[in-house]
């Protein structure tokens, strides 16, 4: 495919260049409205006491093989002169990860970062997705359990309220439960990465089909089913202790330490999963009633530090920041037609 | 019902599709009056092609929709939840051939690759990819049917419910690739943000 197009205009031949699939060029208009978007996002995290870092663009293809980055792989390659691999980075929270093991070997914990910084990934291009695209999210390392987590959701709402977003939600969920609870059952691995992919895609009809087929008690498979459903305010865990008490028991204390006004943003999914392969505990991920598509997410990541060398539990989320620009427009014209 | 909207497919699944919603309460007498008409915003309903239907769930323009397994299989991209199989509509994705001598088998045996023309192109790349078998994809838009009967092509991966235009063309089933139903799908981030609408409305089609 050649990178220019040809065009007739009036019996004229043009050459149009244009920019990679995907990729987009940001006018004045837009850019003012997104500046001064990020830039109260970017207030946010400051007076959190999270200092903004900036990593390259281009790292070594190894490094995101060491971090586990499941389901969002390095989708642009190039040669440098020695004929190193380098990647252009498909998240931040690798990168960070990187940056606190060499450059914070000894530091004292915890430690908190935030970047407003573009990543690559080779997603279909359509509005909202794009093979470039901005985030905005914050790293706490170093601090464990629910306070850790608590804090970091405190900060993507305050964020989120910065934006100038009036109706999001947070999902919060757990990585751990699903997979969990299938071990407990003695699933074995192949069919439980199954049913997890089938899960994560939405594709409920599927994970029905291989639940039934695992041959387990009626009363297991039921739970199994009526969990990949379950989201909703804090009613939707009560009933659900017994195989569940230590997942749930986390997220009541993560949702018992929240302020009031974060709190009643969050709807609890114990059937979210999410395909990074870093996570580890809590999971969020961010909706507006405003548009389709999930705005950002995080999570917590307590082991992706350790195969970096300095093994410190974390916590992190990354906003969409075009996505969180779709939203406030959506929700500025009432419900798009 | 009109907290939802629901994209409805035209076609085949039409009928049925609406017979559903009927029986959950949705009032369906304006749609089955109004051939023309795509919107009908009281009852929470769009009409349109059933390959739409996905697009649409996926952007979030309608929270819910039906279409037939077969779509989905052609458009594993479009990220959307698949919530029930409803059963009906059922068909089955094959690969035929003229009746007789099967030449699919004759040209992979002879020639290497086998020619096949489809409307659902991705469905059949993956099966003679899963199979272990080389094919050249043809994509037609129109009567499927006519691509082996002129040369075009040696077989067709096509969709059938009860095989009469198949056999009236003189073709015959080689392979059963899937079987497809209609399925109800959501928009991820309406199946987050309304589930109890939602999850009122799958109770009931359990019921129904």
């Amino acid at each position: 495919m050649s990178a220019a197009r040809s065009t007739r205009v009036g019996g004229l031949e043009a050459m149009v260049d244009r920019t990679p699939s995907g990729t987009r060029d940001v006018l004045p208009d837009e850019m003012r409205e997104l500046r001064a978007m990020t830039d109260r996002i970017r207030e946010v995290f400051d007076r959190a006491g999270y200092g903004e870092v900036y990593t390259p663009a281009l790292e070594y293809e190894q490094t995101f093989e060491r971090g586990n980055i499941g389901g969002a792989r390095p989708a642009y390659r190039v040669f440098d002169e020695h004929g190193s691999v380098l990647v252009l980075r498909p998240d931040m929270t690798v990168p960070i990860a990187r940056v606190v093991a060499t450059r914070y070997q000894h530091a004292e914990t915890p430690m908190r970062f935030c970047y407003v910084a573009h990543a690559y990934r080779g997603v279909r291009p359509q509005r909202g997705q794009s093979r470039e695209f901005l985030q905005a999210g914050v790293e706490l390392i170093g601090m464990p359990g629910a306070a850790g987590t608590a804090e970091v959701l405190g900060v993507l709402c305050a964020a989120l309220d910065a934006a100038g977003l009036d109706s999001y939600r947070v999902g919060l969920g757990d990585a751990a439960l699903y997979p969990s609870l299938l071990e407990a059952f003695s699933v074995d691995a192949e069919r439980s990465e199954l049913i997890l992919t089938e899960l994560a895609a939405g594709d409920f009809v599927g994970v029905d089909r291989e639940v039934r087929a695992l041959g387990l008690d009626t009363a297991d498979a039921d739970l199994l089913l009526r969990l990949a459903h379950t989201r909703g305010g804090p009613e939707v865990l009560e009933g659900l202790e017994g195989a569940l008490h230590d997942a749930l028991s986390g997220m009541r204390e993560v949702h018992g330490l929240l302020a009031p006004e974060v709190a009643d943003r969050i709807i609890f999914d114990l059937g979210l999963v999410r395909s990074l392969g870093y996570y580890t505990g809590p999971l969020f991920q961010v909706y507006d009633p405003a548009y389709g598509v999930p705005l950002g997410g995080g999570g917590r990541y307590d082991e992706l530090l350790g195969s970096f060398g300095r093994a410190l539990p974390a916590v992190g989320f990354a906003l969409n920041v075009e996505r969180v620009h779709i939203a406030l427009t959506g929700e500025e014209s009432g419900r798009a037609q | 019902m009109s907290e939802l909207r629901i994209a409805v497919p035209r076609g085949a699944l039409f009928r049925d599709s609406l017979d559903l919603l009927d029986r959950l309460g949705i009032d369906t007498r304006e749609v089955r009056e109004n051939d023309r008409k795509l919107l009908f915003e009281e009852v929470g309903i769009i009409t349109m092609r059933p390959s739409d239907v996905p697009t649409y769930v996926e952007a979030g323009a309608a929270d819910l929709g039906i279409t037939g397994k077969d779509v989905l299989m052609e458009h594993p991209e479009r990220e959307v939840y698949e919530l029930v199989d409803l059963g009906y509509g059922r068909c089955q994705m094959v690969l035929a051939s003229v009746a007789g001598e099967d030449r699919a088998a004759e040209a992979l045996r002879r020639l290497g690759v086998v020619r096949i023309a489809t409307k659902y192109p991705r469905t059949a790349t993956a099966h003679f990819l899963n199979t272990g078998r080389q094919a050249e994809i043809v994509e037609v838009k129109g009567s499927v049917e006519l691509a082996p009967l002129t040369g075009l092509v040696e077989a067709i991966v096509d969709l059938t419910a009860t095989g009469t235009t198949l056999r009236e063309n003189g073709l015959e089933v080689r392979e059963e690739i899937a079987v497809c139903t209609a399925r109800l799908i959501a928009n991820p981030v309406a199946h987050k943000l309304r589930a109890p609408v939602i999850d009122q409305l799958l109770e009931r089609i359990g019921a129904a």
